[in-house]
């Protein structure tokens, strides 16, 4: 029987949107792990980590919440899992919030009775997706399910920040954690462990607002990769993948460099090595197309 | 029996000495040249086959000097002890196979190297007697405890719950000292959250219930004769009526002096009454009782502001150098007590390094910024006392600016000083003529802080009347490797006249040196030896007829053990002394010996060493080696399997301070080719364990020029070097550095 | 300077410190700071901050009201939560600095034309649209941030990026007509009103 999850897709992965790729090569491989995600009818948007400005603590905190209440009612003892790492921190950060404060919960409360919803004492678990697949499903069962390794292919595993700090994944270190390394090394491509930037910041969503000092940072990011010797770059962060990919051309007009690197989710390497079709594994969704991918795919 | 040297030599061919060296060889040796009665090979010496063995010979009367030749004598130390026979260890192992090349060319040094172990341990073995102890003084369980205060009460009550009846002389008239002024104490319990009560009152409540524990208040020790286990000592009271008693061991926690704040004219603590230290806040706060705190004029403190490291960690005239690390918490808990009785007091910490040491400092600390006590990391400049209210005048060292804040008082942290008697090595610092008057008067007013204060224990020993001081006036302990011991052995000191220190290191530094105490007073009964060479029965004794009165021994002994008669002669005090050898490294005359070491069980090793002709081309090298850091040194190194050079002789020392110049002497006169010796680091930051021993050795090789001279050989040839157990490449290297230079000098010319 | 602001002044008078901790997200863990500075080392917008959090700490302790919350320091966040991670003492550094942030604007007394601030008010405006994120509409509104002009410029600039992201079909030009929205738009917005209000009596004491 499949296990059965709450989801909470957000704003990223719907359709036309940044992050499209990450949902859809996600849905691909589900069936394949076994894998039922029920999505959360009418959720809304976390806020992610920008929404400061213009909305304070408790009316962040009952976005998510909102969020929480809907997984409750309907799906009810399944635990949220979100496959975005604002949407998921956002999520958590909430529970935890709320969980830690009885006036927060009570603000929380008188807020989301006005949308006619409640959140029961013990919230459901708020897990990201790389924890079921690393936790529920594991990195041997998801090497067992390869049927074209990727062979020969380095790849840098590109944690990013939210995917890391504060929570961590599979109680990993902060500084170092492995986890995208050993998903790299199930789907048969060489991953590389001593990558520096791996948890380096790529600037967020002051991409938009201050794009010279984020550009500098992906800079760095990429160009670690290659002094690695990577083929391409691997993350579980929509934000990462946007900033690192669609940037490039710039950072080449403003430093002279000539960056031409393909950065995907570990989700399309899945896909990919579980046999999919390239349009299956979203490899239109690429901007800077990733050819080595490809031409497995359509082997 | 007794009389008769019986020597027997065993050779192990374990560990791979059988395949390396020729055991028949070395059998031939230590009988031939040697002179043992007989020698035996065995497998494996360790064994209980092969201990079985020796304690037959030795239980048949076959041997009483045993020599074992194998590994090292740090190795196998409980296998290879007899009782009742003297045991010589030449080290084949470590000392010879480990540090050499296993092959043909290298084979024959090797030999002779492992040959020359042989022939100098039964040389050592010869000259040496079985240590009977000295049964000097009896079984004396009482102890002495100078000061009555939170260090010196604790010490009592822990010597008397382990059975040693303590004797509290206190010169104040109660009990208490600095910690009974406090109102209470940093925390010392899990969540470590608040301020405790200082358990002072039970303190004393204990003391004075204790059928153990004696107590002189309004007394001062005003005489300390004799030795540890016969301590003679006179308790006087200010009357002038005086008790004498006999005690085994004394502990010295004469506690703390206050900072004389009038110093600090900046901070303006002599024109105002609101400028207080510590201590005076203390005051205050015990008058509060909880309630609100108030200053000498009634105002009700509304702000408080403490300054950390008042005088203190500062290099300017009359400040201390040094950081007393109770004082940041002890300034955290102060501000609690406003913060407790009213969260509305503004209370704020300036500080520069906040430095809360101990297992709940940091909690404490977290604390105190829970309670909303503010701490700024900043310089405190002055305090303008000109209205009523203060104004402190700070640089922001984070904002980097310069800022004033107004305060209705303010704390000072002043540390603290130790409360130490004159220390008997201060000299006056030594000035250029061209100093300007200033220093001059500095200098001196430092000698006189040294000199001119009141002894503690008046002392009835040649080398003064109190503990020698390290820095600063504080006792001299090693601060890492023993803590308690000070340079008078059955003299321990705790607590803050040791270093400066808060209530909780206090009780352990207590409950350390009471533990010293107690097995000193055992020690003593024994005749054995305190740390480092615990458990020795051997003891210095000396040639009467001999003795030129030269007085070195008795002024170079860094313990002060010996003491001088009517004519001049050493008097040595066996339970004072640690068995170092410094006195019979002194000896001009070569008079002091020990039982088991001596000028000739050593000198005769060197003797014994076959020096071959000049143009074989083979040096020898005479290593000297102290055995508490270089000799585990060298060990390790073969344990590493570093070579270093088949010249090498390495001779074990107790102590480069026991080096007498003679052994030099004779060394350079039979054909060495260089002389290396390796004792600890001396100085400030000494690693001695006999404090003087490898300072002393230091100074008297710089005179051995005068000796190369006189011989028409090259300085290069004695190389004296400070070595740590962990200069384990260092000290193969520094053979081979000689090796080297022997090399490029060319052999000795003194060669028979 | 907005009536809030002057309310604000006039209550905490010189405890600046105890402002913060009645009114900024996570403001009582201010004082908690021991001035490592591991915060500072660990930032990745380092070189562009005026002061670290470290520093702002002190500041608030040292009662800079103003400068703290006209800084556009806390503007520099990333959110990358690397202080967080680092920081010996657990202070929640990264939601002080929204928090600060956000205090700052709610006053008043924020840099205007601190584009992150301009551009996060621009992201929660577009989310409450909605309910969700309109990407097109908040990127358009972005290019338009500094003025028309400079709009068309900026927009020119970056039609790259846009038209690589339309070839790959992750950015749809139909989200002009509207795009995603939650069903229950009104229930979402009366409960953000709610949580405001509570918010707001909070802070002005009129609860």
């Amino acid at each position: 029987m499949a296990k059965e999850y709450s989801y909470y897709p957000g704003c990223s992965s719907q359709k036309g949107a940044s992050g499209s790729n990450l949902q859809k090569s996600l849905d691909s491989v589900l069936d394949t792990l076994d894998i039922k995600l029920n999505d959360i009818p009418d959720w809304n948007c976390c806020s992610a980590s920008i929404g400061y400005s213009g909305g304070g603590e408790l009316p962040r905190i009952a976005l998510s919440a909102r969020n929480i209440a809907l997984s409750e009612k309907n799906n009810p003892g399944q635990e949220i899992v979100a496959s975005c790492a604002a949407c998921w921190l956002a999520t958590r950060e909430t529970k935890e919030r709320i969980e830690g404060s009885e006036e927060i919960r009570e603000g929380t409360e008188a807020a989301l009775k006005e949308a006619h919803l409640e959140i029961s004492k013990e919230m459901p678990k708020v897990r990201h997706m790389t924890e079921v697949l690393i936790e529920d499903i594991g990195f041997e069962a998801m090497k067992e399910k390869v049927v074209k390794p990727l062979e020969g292919i380095k790849i840098a595993g590109y944690v990013g920040c939210q995917t890391n700090r504060p929570f961590g994944i599979d109680g990993e270190s902060f500084e170092n954690p492995m986890y995208l390394d050993k998903m790299v090394e199930a789907m048969g491509a060489d991953s590389i462990p001593t990558y520096e930037k791996k948890v380096a910041c790529c600037g967020g969503a002051l991409a938009f607002s201050e794009p010279q000092k984020s550009q500098a940072l992906v800079k760095g990011i990429i160009e670690s990769a290659y002094d690695n010797g990577a083929d391409m770059i691997v993350t579980p962060c929509p934000v990462c993948q946007m900033n690192v990919e669609i940037y490039q051309d710039q950072i080449n007009a403003t430093y002279g460099t000539k960056f031409h690197i393909p950065v995907t989710y570990y989700s399309t390497l899945m896909a990919v090595a579980y046999g999919k079709s390239a349009k299956e594994a979203a490899l239109d969704g690429q901007v800077i197309r990733a050819k080595q991918l490809e031409d497995i795919a359509n082997k | 029996m007794a009389d008769e040297i019986l020597m027997g030599a065993y050779i192990c061919k374990g560990c791979g000495i059988g395949d390396r060296l020729d055991c028949g060889q070395l059998e031939t040796t230590a009988t031939r040249d040697g002179k043992a009665k007989f020698a035996k090979s065995h497998d494996f010496l360790c064994s209980a086959d092969g201990v079985a063995m020796i304690q037959a010979d030795i239980d048949s009367g076959e041997t009483n000097h045993v020599i074992i030749g194998a590994c090292s004598r740090r190795a196998k130390v409980e296998a290879f002890s007899f009782q009742n026979v003297t045991v010589s260890r030449a080290n084949l192992r470590e000392g010879v196979i480990w540090v050499r090349p296993d092959n043909d060319e290298a084979n024959e040094t090797t030999q002779e190297m492992a040959d020359d172990y042989i022939r100098m341990a039964c040389a050592e073995s010869k000259f040496q007697q079985v240590p009977k102890g000295s049964g000097e003084q009896p079984l004396n369980k009482n102890i002495l405890v100078v000061g009555g205060g939170f260090s010196g009460m604790t010490a009592a009550i822990e010597a008397s719950a382990a059975g040693y009846p303590a004797t509290i002389v206190e010169k104040s008239g109660a009990l208490g000292g600095v910690m009974a002024q406090l109102n209470k104490r940093v925390a010392t319990k899990s969540p470590y959250a608040d301020p405790e009560d200082t358990t002072v009152a039970d303190l004393i409540a204990a003391v004075e219930a204790d059928p153990n524990i004696t107590v002189h208040l309004n007394s001062k020790v005003t005489k300390t004769a004799g030795a540890p286990g016969r301590f003679d000592v006179d308790i006087s009271t200010e009357s002038g009526a005086t008790t004498n008693v006999s005690m085994g061991a004394i502990v010295q926690a004469s506690g703390m002096k206050q900072f004389d704040a009038n110093k600090l004219t900046e901070f303006a603590y002599d024109k105002s009454d609101n400028v207080i230290t510590q201590l005076e806040l203390e005051a205050l706060a015990k008058e509060a009782n909880g309630g609100p705190i108030k200053r000498k004029d009634g105002k009700e403190v509304q702000s408080v502001v403490f300054v950390q490291c008042a005088g203190q960690r500062s290099d300017k005239e009359g400040h201390l150098p040094y950081c007393s690390g109770f004082c940041c918490t002890a300034s955290i808990k102060q501000a609690m007590y406003f913060k407790d009785a009213n969260p509305d007091v503004d209370t704020v910490i300036m500080y520069d390094d906040l430095r809360t040491p101990g297992a709940g400092g940091e909690d404490f600390y977290r604390s105190g910024q829970k309670k909303g006590v503010i701490f700024t990391k900043s310089s405190v400049s002055t305090i303008d006392a000109s209205g009523s209210d203060l104004t402190v005048n700070f640089h922001d060292k984070i904002l980097n600016e310069d800022q004033s804040m107004p305060a209705d008082l303010v704390v000072l942290a002043t540390g603290q000083e130790p409360n130490s008697g004159p220390d008997p090595y201060a000299v006056p610092m030594e000035m250029d003529d061209d100093a300007s008057e200033e220093d001059k008067q500095a200098a001196t007013d430092a000698h006189e802080v040294a000199i001119n204060v009141e002894s503690i224990l008046n002392l009835d020993y040649r080398q003064g009347t109190d503990l020698p001081h390290l820095k600063h006036g504080f006792t001299d302990s090693h601060f890492i490797c023993f803590p308690y011991e000070t340079r008078r052995t059955g003299i321990y000191s705790a607590g803050p006249v040791r270093r400066p220190m808060d209530s909780q290191q206090a009780a352990i530094d207590a409950t350390g040196a009471a533990m010293k105490a107690i097995l000193e007073v055992e020690n003593a009964a024994k005749g054995a030896a305190a740390h480092p060479r615990s458990g020795d029965l051997s003891f210095p004794s000396f040639r009467m007829e001999g003795c030129t009165q030269c007085k070195r021994c008795t002024v170079e002994c860094p313990f002060g053990a010996i003491n001088e008669d009517e004519k001049g002669y050493p008097q040595y005090n066996e339970s004072r002394c640690r068995r170092c050898g410094t006195c019979m490294g002194a000896c001009p005359v070569r008079v002091i010996s020990f039982e088991n070491y001596s000028v000739d069980s050593v000198g005769q090793q060197i003797k014994n060493v076959d020096i071959p002709e000049e143009f074989d081309e083979k040096p020898r090298i005479l290593v000297l080696a102290c055995e508490n850091d270089a000799y585990p040194a060298l060990d390790m190194a073969a344990q590493n399997r570093l070579q270093y050079s088949a010249f090498a002789r390495v001779v074990p020392v107790r102590c480069l301070g026991s080096v007498n110049t003679i052994w030099l002497t004779d060394a350079l006169n039979s054909g060495y080719d260089g002389i290396i010796l390796m004792g600890c680091q001396k100085g400030d930051d000494y690693q001695c364990h006999f404090v003087k021993g490898s300072e002393l050795a230091h100074t008297r090789m710089s005179k051995i020029a005068d000796t190369l001279q006189t011989l028409n050989l090259e300085e290069e040839r004695v190389a004296t070097y400070e070595v740590a157990i962990t200069d384990v490449e260092r000290t193969a290297q520094l053979i081979e550095d000689m090796a080297e230079s022997i090399e490029k000098i060319g052999m000795s010319p003194f060669k028979f | 300077m907005s009536n809030l602001n002057n309310q604000m002044v006039n209550k905490y008078r010189n405890d600046f410190l105890k402002e913060v901790e009645a009114n900024v997200e996570e403001g009582d863990w201010v004082k908690m700071c021991m001035q490592c500075g591991v915060c500072a080392g660990s930032c990745p917008m380092g070189p562009y901050w005026d002061h670290p959090p470290q520093e702002i700490f002190m500041m608030i302790r040292a009662g800079k009201r103003e400068e703290v919350l006209s800084s556009t320091s806390m503007w520099m966040c990333t959110s990358c939560y690397n202080c967080i991670a680092r920081c010996p003492r657990e202070l929640p550094i990264t939601h002080i600095m929204h928090g600060l942030a956000h205090y700052g604007k709610r006053l008043g007394i924020a840099p205007k034309n601190q584009p992150t601030l301009k551009f996060s008010q621009k992201f929660w405006d577009n989310l409450m649209t909605n309910g969700r994120v309109n990407e097109l509409k908040l990127g358009i509104a972005l290019y338009f941030i500094d003025g028309f002009v400079q709009g068309i410029k900026n927009a020119l600039a970056a039609s790259g990026i846009g038209l690589g992201m339309f070839k790959a079909k992750r950015l749809d030009p139909m989200e002009i007509l509207g795009g995603h929205s939650v069903k229950d738009k009104s229930g979402l917005k009366a409960m953000i009103k709610k949580a405001q209000e509570i918010e707001e009596a909070r802070i002005s004491g009129n609860q």
